[in-house]
């Protein structure tokens, strides 16, 4: 199994911080992984993305230009990434903002409404951990007990007591994604 | 077990150095190394084994300091980005000529000038032909992974007290900005002073008594004839070095046809490029060098008798294949493909160009 994954949004979304704890999670599962951001720009509110690979097998190149998912959260990484998606990948998007939404018919394709439902339930700083769990619903490439250990060796220690909050939005988000275009 | 941690290529470095009993760093931020300054500060080793963390005035003063330390038989290191390490030649140049160890970590981004902050492999020139004035070479290690950051200080370390002569790390701001599953070395107790007397005391500044002459650190010898002879003692040194320090990898060479050479992370894309290829039937092949000086000529003269060509892939107009044309030496065609100013080659045009520049068609 070789999963390699694009998430790309703005800076401040935890495009990176979702990364991570799924990069640790694979760790923790005995995975082989590697995380790879774009640099400079992304702390500061510029758009920010990071690959992901999680692979049973040793990793060649952290550096992809095509992807077996794109987790998309914004308008200029949709123009971006769309095309990168190896055909008969997912791209997995949340609607907010998209003003042109994706159209390809070789891909699956999968929207999230996490933003909304995030700020409905004011649970805006777990939105990214809404999208994994979107993501995990479709690719369960490490189980729940792994996002556990991950979040706990990717948070600060000073913010564990937020990790029930995480692996419930987690939850949450699995029953929020669903499908536009299906192979 | 060894501790397993996902980290930065720049966290793995400062780690590394904790754990390899490293005396000091001095440092100043820029991107994209400026993790390995902040990592130390938050570690604060010198509250547990005892290492100096110092953000210098100056990329020259925090070279300077390396030069200090160094003198004392310390274990000594700095780290910056390409403008910072032009602004270091001085006095990299004034160690390799007081045959000084310490290692030094160029986490390369895109020039020339301030240019880019963004991932380059254009310093291999400067990292591996000099830098600074003078006759001398630096021993440059060539990570690809985030675990190899790690294990590099303290081989660089080892290589530095044994030839008494700086190390150079020269990566890029993909391996150091990169996240991978790192091992991390056992902790080594720094050295005492009694081991550095033992160790170094023939040498290093630790202080005169009566039963030895004094031990001068320095690079001015105005006698001609003397210094004749010190720098055709720094060329033995180099000798010894391109005998025996040679290393470098090879990935799916036994039945190549064609061989990919490229270092860093550029070497890590061509592994994928390596697999794209051998899908569509191509045989190539990849050879890394992890010493980029001493370059690892012989194996790739080898090769050369092997393989129909060669395509060189850095993140450059064109440096190291230089090293790679006379290692070939006309036998084969030898053929460049870079990208540069901070862009990075992705695998398919590596093989793409592989196609078009090597194989023909």
């Amino acid at each position: 199994m070789t999963e390699e994954i694009i998430i790309a949004g703005f800076g401040g979304q935890g495009v990176l911080s979702m990364g991570k704890i799924l990069a640790y999670s694979g760790i923790m599962q005995n995975k082989e992984v590697s995380w790879m951001p774009s640099y400079g720009p992304e702390m500061r509110g510029g758009t920010a993305n990071v690959t992901v690979i999680v692979s049973d097998e040793r990793i060649s190149s952290p550096v992809l230009n095509k992807y077996d998912t794109a987790i998309i959260l914004n308008q200029q990484s949709m123009d971006k990434f769309e095309c990168s998606v190896k055909a008969g990948g997912y791209l997995i998007y949340d609607g907010n903002g998209i003003t042109r939404h994706p159209d390809r018919k070789d891909i699956n394709i999968y929207r999230i409404d996490a933003a909304d439902e995030a700020s409905k339930m004011g649970m805006t700083k777990v939105f990214n951990m809404l999208v994994l769990g979107g993501y995990l619903k479709l690719k369960p490439i490490v189980s729940g007990e792994f996002i556990h250990k991950g979040l706990e060796k990717s948070l600060p220690k000073r913010h564990h007591g937020m990790i029930p909050e995480n692996e419930k939005a987690v939850e949450i988000g699995k029953d929020l994604i669903y499908p536009i275009h299906v192979l | 077990m060894k501790e397993l941690r996902l980290m930065k290529g720049n966290e793995a470095l400062a780690e590394a150095a904790i754990r390899a009993g490293a005396d000091g760093y001095f440092g100043y931020p820029i991107t994209p190394q400026s993790e390995i300054l902040e990592y130390l500060m938050a570690e604060k080793p010198y509250e547990t084994t005892g290492m100096v963390v110092l953000q210098a005035e100056s990329e020259v003063a925090a070279i300077n300091m390396v030069y200090g330390g160094a003198s004392c038989g310390k274990k000594c290191w700095t780290s910056s980005s390409s403008p910072g390490i032009s602004l270091k030649q001085e006095g990299i140049s004034y160690m390799a000529g007081s045959e000084l160890p310490g290692i030094i970590v160029n986490v390369v981004r895109g020039g020339p000038g301030l240019g880019t902050i963004q991932p380059s492999q254009a310093d291999y020139f400067q990292a591996t032909k000099g830098g600074g004035h003078g006759d001398y070479r630096l021993l440059v290690l060539a990570p690809a992974s985030v675990q190899e950051m790690a294990d590099f200080i303290p081989l660089g370390f080892d290589l530095a007290f044994k030839y008494r002569n700086p190390v150079m790390i020269l990566t890029d701001g993909v391996i150091g900005q990169m996240m991978e599953k790192v091992e991390l070395p056992e902790f080594t107790p720094r050295w005492t002073e009694e081991e550095i007397i033992k160790m170094s005391g023939d040498w290093a500044t630790t202080g005169k008594t009566p039963d030895r002459e004094r031990n001068i650190i320095s690079s001015l010898i105005l006698d001609s004839a003397k210094q004749e002879k010190h720098v055709k003692k720094l060329g033995l040194k180099y000798t010894a070095m391109e005998a025996d320090e040679v290393r470098y990898e090879k990935f799916q060479c036994d039945d190549a046809e064609y061989l990919f050479v490229a270092f860093g992370s550029t070497a890590r894309i061509c592994q994928k490029s390596v697999d794209i290829a051998r899908a569509r039937g191509i045989k190539v092949g990849l050879l890394r060098p992890i010493t980029l000086y001493p370059f690892p000529t012989i194996p790739i003269h080898e090769l050369s008798n092997q393989v129909k060509g060669m395509l060189v892939v850095e993140m450059n107009l064109g440096q190291m294949v230089e090293d790679v044309r006379l290692a070939v030496n006309g036998k084969v065609q030898v053929e460049h493909f870079g990208r540069c100013g901070g862009m990075i080659p992705n695998p398919d045009e590596i093989v793409k160009n592989l196609v078009s520049k090597i194989i023909g068609g």
